[in-house]
């Protein structure tokens, strides 16, 4: 059955149109990707591939690249005759410190937002002066706490000192410095969680609460069976930025040890860096074999996080 | 709402809480007191070994006057402004378009490209960096803020795509649809429609991109080297050598080179959140 529209089409009437505006619909949407496609493509998507094709190269970044195949890899994983590359070793073991203590960002803001999650007088200033660590940038952060551990002059051995502990020299000592370092990430990254909390808890749904309050459910047990449920989105975001930012670590690294003391702080990100911009020679073929490893690692949660977001968004339709 | 509201608790609850509230703000900001305490401190308090009481005199106004007037810092912190606002209007302005085209229009390639951009912004800087440094220098752009304003664009759009896209999805299609039956030019539907509609996402998205590119580290260090070009984030190092083992001063650097991101954000602090909490309730 055909019903002409109430409103008479304006395609129809002008029969002499440009092929532009025939094809308006269809080119639109190009013309705005245009200019942030190029960019993109050059600057992100373009490198990944350079990146790849550098890393079976020999290359100082000026003279001639010359092919080395795999050699860059064997040299990295061990494979053949030689032994794994010690630096690689204490790097990868590191990025996984990284990665599992970074995620204690997670309940710690969690429970921050808890304990903020109240409507006393003067508690949106709590709320911001908790939060802004997260807006100091990691340059900062790594100083502050660089200052905030030095043995002599830090305050957190002062403070160890009254409880009778102490002096300790954490960036000084190769088995501790790694942990000070994270300690100093986690502070940022705690309060970015806990601003997600926060978020998600002002969402849920009171009712809700209210019923499981009749049903005599309270404390730990309402939190896991009715609240968590809940800030399952906030959760997911903050396991998202919480891995990037394990393996992106890189400003505090350089900023509080420089990898040291006797590299015993370097990560995938910050090896790298070394490799390919150090003072004894670039060596980029094997900074981007190192970097393409780094890529690999990545990739897994990468392709984790895409899944997640294209079933929300297949379901949204 | 949960925890329990605090009217409804225990008297003694109430005033633990009230107790507790400044007694965790302190140790939670310790570190960065302890910094505040050192940038006005005198330098004879190092001496003496006073380093976490009171300062024996208050030496605010000498110890940031010597960070300004005295050192590269004012020169750092020009470049700082001049990498992050381009960056900012540039980011912005690629992304709203890119935005609009994914967010509005329906074609086959719709989702790949919009996860492209998703994708390549999770990716380790790592894997970019000898590359792009690479191509920096070919265009003779090395140690230029050019150089670092084109690199951030271009990696903060996948970001500020995935926002853009986000809001404009949420809009009401229907005005769309309605400007179209008046026969209104596509382009002009992006100005005059969804634009003005999307000021808040406009807003939230430069406040998060101005203190992700002041707080940039990594690509300052890989993409410039001097003051001619280094933001306040790499020009701190070059501060801190020529303050050597002055803490009172390093301290006040530190602060003057955080400032900015952190003013903007006690400044816009609505946008600032809703754009860092875009996505946690659904």
């Amino acid at each position: 059955m055909s019903v002409s529209p109430a409103v008479p089409s304006t395609h129809a009437s002008q029969p002499n149109r440009g092929w532009y505006k025939r094809n308006e619909i269809a080119i639109t949407p190009w013309l705005f990707l245009l200019p942030a496609m190029i960019f993109f493509a050059v600057y992100v998507i373009v490198p990944i591939g350079q990146s790849f094709w550098i890393s079976f190269h020999e290359w100082d970044g000026l003279g001639e690249k010359a092919w080395v195949g795999t050699a860059n890899y064997e040299r990295l994983l061990g494979i053949g005759d030689q032994n794994m590359d010690r630096k690689f070793t204490v790097s990868f073991w590191n990025n996984l410190k990284w990665l599992v203590l970074y995620l204690l960002a997670i309940p710690a803001g969690l429970f921050i937002a808890l304990f903020l999650n109240q409507t006393v007088t003067g508690i949106r200033f709590y709320k911001s002066m908790f939060f802004f660590p997260f807006v100091i940038s990691q340059v900062v952060v790594g100083l502050v706490f660089s200052w905030f551990y030095l043995p002599r002059e830090g305050l957190l051995n002062a403070v160890l000192a009254i409880f009778g502990a102490g002096p300790v020299n954490i960036l000084g000592d190769p088995t501790l410095a790694t942990y000070g370092i994270i300690a100093a990430g986690l502070w940022p990254q705690t309060a970015y969680c806990m601003i997600l909390y926060l978020t998600g808890l002002n969402a849920v749904d009171p009712e809700q609460v209210e019923a499981a309050r009749l049903d005599g459910a309270k404390g730990h047990k309402m939190l896991w069976y009715v609240i968590l449920p809940q800030l399952k989105p906030a959760t997911f975001i903050a396991f998202v930025v919480t891995i990037i930012g394990a393996l992106r670590s890189f400003d505090l690294i350089s900023v509080m040890t420089n990898g040291g003391p006797f590299g015993s702080t370097r990560v995938l990100s910050f090896y790298m860096f070394e490799e390919s911009l150090s003072e004894f020679g670039f060596r980029m073929g094997y900074g981007a074999a190192i970097a393409v490893v780094l890529f690999f690692l990545m990739l897994g949660f990468i392709t984790y996080f895409l899944y997640s977001m294209y079933r929300d968004e297949k379901g949204a339709h | 709402m949960f925890p329990t509201p605090l009217e409804k608790t225990s008297r003694q609850w109430q005033i633990s809480y009230q107790v507790l509230l400044p007694i965790m703000l302190i140790i939670w900001l310790l570190p960065l007191i302890a910094v505040a305490n050192f940038s006005i401190k005198p330098e004879s308090d190092f001496v003496n070994g006073n380093y976490w009481g009171i300062p024996s005199s208050f030496d605010a106004f000498s110890n940031y006057g010597k960070v300004f007037f005295e050192s590269n810092m004012p020169r750092y912190l020009l470049n700082s402004l001049f990498i992050t606002i381009p960056t900012v209007i540039g980011a912005v302005a690629l992304s709203c378009m890119a935005g609009f085209a994914l967010g509005i229009y329906k074609f086959r390639s719709n989702l790949l490209i919009f996860f492209i951009f998703i994708a390549g912004n999770f990716v380790p800087f790592q894997i970019l960096m000898v590359p792009v440094r690479d191509l920096t220098v070919n265009m003779n752009l090395y140690d230029t803020k050019t150089g670092l304003v084109l690199f951030h664009i271009a990696f903060q759009t996948g970001f500020c795509t995935l926002f853009m896209r986000n809001f404009i999805r949420a809009l009401p299609f229907p005005l769309i649809e309605a400007a179209r039956v008046e026969g209104i030019a596509e382009w002009k539907i992006f100005l005059y429609v969804v634009l003005p509609l999307m000021k808040p996402a406009l807003a939230a998205l430069a406040v998060l991109i101005f203190t992700f590119i002041w707080n940039d580290y990594f690509w300052a260090v890989v993409l410039t080297q001097g003051p001619t070009a280094q933001p306040v984030t790499a020009g701190i190092t070059e501060f801190n050598s020529q303050f050597r083992a002055a803490y009172h001063l390093m301290s006040a650097g530190s602060i003057v080179a955080a400032l900015p991101p952190v003013a903007m954000f006690f400044l816009m602090q609505k946008h600032f959140i809703a754009g860092l909490t875009l996505g946690a309730v659904k």
